[in-house]
């Protein structure tokens, strides 16, 4: 059950991001260009999606738990660090070359061509890049004891 | 500030709006999982036993509805056309960036700030003021 319903989840939201017409990266651009011709289209989407989601989320953590009773995995992560910051305004630089962000080229992924293949292929390599880099830390994390003075 | 007006689809938008956020509610409504594509694909670079399959199941009906939308009808204009090497430095840094920002346009922009999360609206501050600063550098500054 919860395979099908992820599924459909994901039929739901491919779906309409193909109806919003967030899959076409001009699309997405021209609402980035604020100085050009501006197509106000994609702050329609943003509204319409937070408003039908904060009534689920609403919903589902009056509940507290899902509705086939499973575990809610909320992020529990709180401030703001520079770890957020950073990595958001690096996405955005990105977002801004090309006009696609993970979701619209995943939707776009067995329509678009080489060019959106390109992209999958690159956002999936900057992704385990990540992960490499994070295990690198990790590592050196527990070979380095905590506050241990420097250089000695 | 001019407004495109030819280009504007406010109902169409504002519909396939309302489709993600419904899509959002299922995911944490029946799997108790938020609705991140960023933080859906790179869960799976992490691979952790009983948290694989409905990576995959939502992954797979993103991917595969627009086969099924080609079923009923045309999908809408798309225009793509960049060189490989934009299209490379582009994604590698939506990769990277969404994963040290741990989410997305999705996540952080709809998930997050449905539930009024301070951490997803800077998040999404941040990289919504940092697409228009590129736009404006490439389409005014370089371009221009």
């Amino acid at each position: 059950m919860p395979l099908v319903t992820a599924f459909l989840a994901g039929i739901l939201f491919s779906t309409g991001l193909i109806l919003s017409g967030m899959t076409n990266p001009a699309k997405v651009l021209a609402f980035l260009d604020i100085t050009g011709r501006w197509d106000p289209s994609l702050a329609f989407v943003m509204v319409g999606a937070i408003l039908v989601a904060a009534v689920g989320y609403r919903y589902a953590g009056a509940r507290g738990r899902s509705l086939f009773g499973g575990q809610l995995h909320l992020p529990g992560a709180v401030g703001i660090d520079r770890r957020l910051l950073l990595g958001s305004l690096t996405f955005g630089a990105g977002w801004g070359l090309v006009g696609y962000c993970p979701g619209p080229a995943l939707a776009a992924l067995a329509v678009g061509g080489r060019p959106t293949l390109m992209f999958v292929g690159a956002m999936i390599a900057g992704m385990t890049l990540f992960e490499v880099l994070e295990r690198l830390a990790s590592v050196r994390a527990e070979r380095m004891p905590p506050h241990a003075p420097a250089g000695e | 500030m001019q407004i495109d007006w030819t280009h504007f689809t406010p109902l169409a938008s504002l519909g396939g709006g309302i489709l993600i956020g419904l899509a959002a509610a299922l995911l944490l409504l029946a799997n108790g999982r938020v609705a991140g594509i960023s933080g859906i694909t790179g869960g799976l670079l992490r691979p952790a036993r009983g948290d694989i399959g409905w990576r995959l199941a939502f992954l797979l009906g993103l991917v595969s509805a627009p086969l099924a939308w080609l079923v009923f009808g045309a999908m809408p204009p798309s225009q793509i056309d960049y060189t490989p090497a934009l299209l490379t430095v582009s994604g590698l840094l939506v990769g990277i960036g969404t994963r040290y920002g741990s989410g997305c346009t999705s996540g952080h922009g709809v998930c997050g700030i449905a539930r009024l999360s301070p951490r997803a609206l800077a998040a999404t501050a941040c990289f919504v003021l940092a697409g228009f600063v590129t736009v404006f550098v490439m389409r005014h500054v370089i371009g221009g």
